[in-house]
């Protein structure tokens, strides 16, 4: 798998953003307003700290947690977009399932039902993996464009609006919304449930047998089986579910704390910048606090270059091809240097 | 009914033209040994250069820009799959998001933001005089557009070149050991680029059948897919152009479903056939991708060159 260290990283970010704004003017667009916008959408002032970088920060550490914990385990979840819509479908459901419960009931259940549809949904993938030997990429992949069509079909049929006008869901009770910190910005409690899965995972894939069984299955699954007498299938299944749970708690930490509804096209695509995130972090959940933090940041300014210097902010996606690229020819020309 | 089950018919032959394609060129990339996942941006690159070409010089220059870009982007993914031996899997990722993002930024810097409801003249169907009045069969599959019958010859060409020819027996080679091969004196490296090459030209070709003899524009990330389903479509098919010609049908006929569903007049929510294609996917290779055996070096980064 990928190992490089930091060095490698900053030159790539540095590299990439030189890219960027090459493409920006080969595009005809001003390069000056829109790195401007970049900059000030993103880290600008608080408020776009806070209720740009950070609020976008949110659901791509918890995905990019998801991809890490999938791909250290040699499973390429390339589904964690599909994981948080249905995530994000559920957590609505439940919320307004439980529009009379108070907050202690409603808040808990409603993340809990993202996370748990969120593992079912990865769980299918697993299931084709480990019984039928279908490869995860494409059943993962297959998932995400079923999640979408499911999504179209609930806000549009059973979970619509009364006025059945618009295809979303009525917004949820403000007992199952998660409370804003502090009254500067938009940011919720959600942010502090990404930092707080971040730290359990990267301690819990240091210090437990748990996780150096996962680590091991990912490392070489013939030697973990034979050497280290670990039942591969079962890890692997697990590493599904868990990888699974929390981009599907991504889902519904984002209905919860930002949209407060569920309608289509709820993500723009948090759960591919999450490849990214995951990678850039060397894997490494502890990582992912930064990179999450930096694609907030790229995701937070390129709306803002798309407002204000109308730069189609889809230029993301090139960032992100761009910088796994980049890293995984770093790591080749790394690779090319050692071996004699 | 008649009339519903001709329409049923010839759809699913269109639809299953552009899978087709994608799927026959990643035959021969997956039989010298690469997965390339970076097929749905070869057949997206395929749709944007269409649009291109079509603007500039007709459906001949659009099929020939649908070809190029495709042929570009699998160079790409080349460079770091075969060329850097990196893992195969992450770097297709990276270059399908690589082409999302360029054909949307430059189709959206040209056209404008919403694509000003962009057209294009598509082609319309050749129908072939006697052969279209067989019954029932007939005109579903010899009144179609042009590149439909050009997938009809090149199955059996990629078959006759596959199993027929020394060239062949060489990409074959490559895909079950590279070492072995090249100790029998073949080139693996070059034998791959070629492969992708034409796996690109195929999987663009697709993408150029959307936009000139479906669609008639071209619509951010309207591959939707597709190129994933052509990856499946290959272990349905065993590995073998006529096996994959015959998965393809069987996905042209799910693609369908939805017309003929609702030429009848089915009160199901539309959704459940726009997934249905998917979920078809899924179903299928649970049921066939245990019992098929790949090419022994199927997707290893490491495999010795």
């Amino acid at each position: 798998m990928i190992r490089i260290r930091w060095a490698a990283p900053a030159l790539v970010v540095v590299l990439v953003v030189g890219g960027t704004a090459l493409l920006i003017a080969m595009t005809g667009h001003d390069v000056g307003r829109a790195l401007g916008a970049l900059f000030n959408g993103s880290v600008g002032s608080w408020y776009a700290f806070g209720s740009g970088t950070l609020l976008r920060a949110t659901p791509l550490m918890l995905t990019g947690l998801a991809v890490a914990i999938a791909f250290r385990a040699g499973v390429f979840n390339i589904g964690a977009e599909g994981q948080f819509v249905v995530g994000a479908a559920a957590g609505a459901a439940a919320a307004l399932a439980l529009s009379s419960a108070p907050r202690a009931i409603a808040l808990p259940a409603a993340l809990i039902a993202g996370a748990v549809a969120g593992s079912v949904w990865a769980a299918i993938a697993g299931v084709l993996r480990v019984r039928f030997h279908v490869l995860e990429v494409i059943s993962t992949i297959m998932l995400n464009f079923v999640s979408i069509h499911l999504v179209s079909y609930l806000v549009r049929g059973p979970l619509q609006e009364p006025t059945h006008v618009f295809p979303q869901t009525p917004s949820i009770p403000v007992a199952a919304q998660l409370p804003r910190l502090g009254s500067v910005t938009r940011l919720h409690a959600g942010f502090l449930v990404a930092l707080i899965a971040c730290v359990a995972v990267w301690w819990i894939l240091r210090n437990t047998a748990a996780g150096f069984r996962l680590r091991a299955v990912g490392a070489s699954p013939t030697a973990a089986q034979s050497a280290g007498r670990i039942d591969v299938a079962r890890v692997t299944m697990r590493a599904f579910l868990i990888s699974g749970a929390f981009a599907g708690l991504a889902g519904s930490i984002e209905v919860s704390g930002v949209t407060y509804a569920l309608y289509e096209n709820i993500s723009p695509g948090y759960g591919y910048t999450a490849i990214a995130v995951a990678l850039l972090a060397r894997l490494d959940p502890a990582a992912i606090l930064l990179t999450g933090t930096l694609f907030g940041m790229l995701e937070a300014g390129a709306a803002a270059m798309q407002r204000d210097a109308g730069v189609p902010s889809v230029v993301v996606s090139v960032v992100e091809a761009a910088i796994i690229l980049a890293l995984i020819a770093i790591h080749h020309t790394r690779q090319m240097r050692r071996s004699p | 009914m008649s009339v519903e089950l001709t329409a049923f018919l010839e759809a699913t032959v269109r639809t299953a033209t552009p899978l087709a394609l994608a799927a026959l060129g990643e035959v021969v990339v997956e039989r010298a040994g690469i997965i390339n996942i970076s097929l749905e941006g070869i057949v997206l690159c395929g749709a944007f250069g269409a649009l291109l070409g079509a603007t500039h010089g007709g459906a001949v220059g659009g099929f020939a820009g649908a070809m190029a870009l495709g042929l570009v982007a699998a160079m790409v993914f080349a460079v770091f799959a075969v060329w850097m031996r990196v893992d195969q899997i992450i770097s297709g990722t990276a270059v399908t998001l690589l082409a999302i993002g360029l054909t949307g930024t430059f189709y959206r810097t040209l056209y404008g933001e919403t694509g000003a409801a962009l057209t294009i003249q598509t082609m319309g169907p050749v129908r072939i005089p006697a052969l279209a009045d067989v019954p029932v069969v007939g005109s579903a599959l010899f009144n179609q557009p042009l590149v439909t019958y050009v997938t009809y010859a090149l199955i059996p060409a990629v078959w006759w070149w596959m199993y027929r020819t020394h060239a062949g027996l060489a990409l074959r080679a490559i895909g079950e050991s590279p070492a072995a091969a090249e100790a029998a004196g073949i080139r693996p490296m070059r034998m791959r680029f070629a492969a992708l090459a034409f796996g690109g030209m195929l999987g663009g070709l697709a993408g150029g059948t959307l936009v000139i003899s479906q669609v008639g524009t071209f619509a951010e990330g309207m591959s939707a897919g597709r190129g994933f389903i052509a990856i499946a479509i290959v272990v349905l098919g065993r590995w073998h152009p006529l096996g994959v010609a015959l998965a393809a049908l069987v996905f042209g006929t799910a693609s369908a479903l939805q017309f003929l569903l609702q030429a009848l007049g089915l009160a199901l929510p539309y959704q459940l056939f726009l997934a249905l294609p998917y979920v078809v996917t899924l179903a299928a290779l649970a049921g066939v991708a245990g019992r098929v055996r790949a090419p022994a070096s199927l997707a290893k980064a490491d495999s010795t060159l």
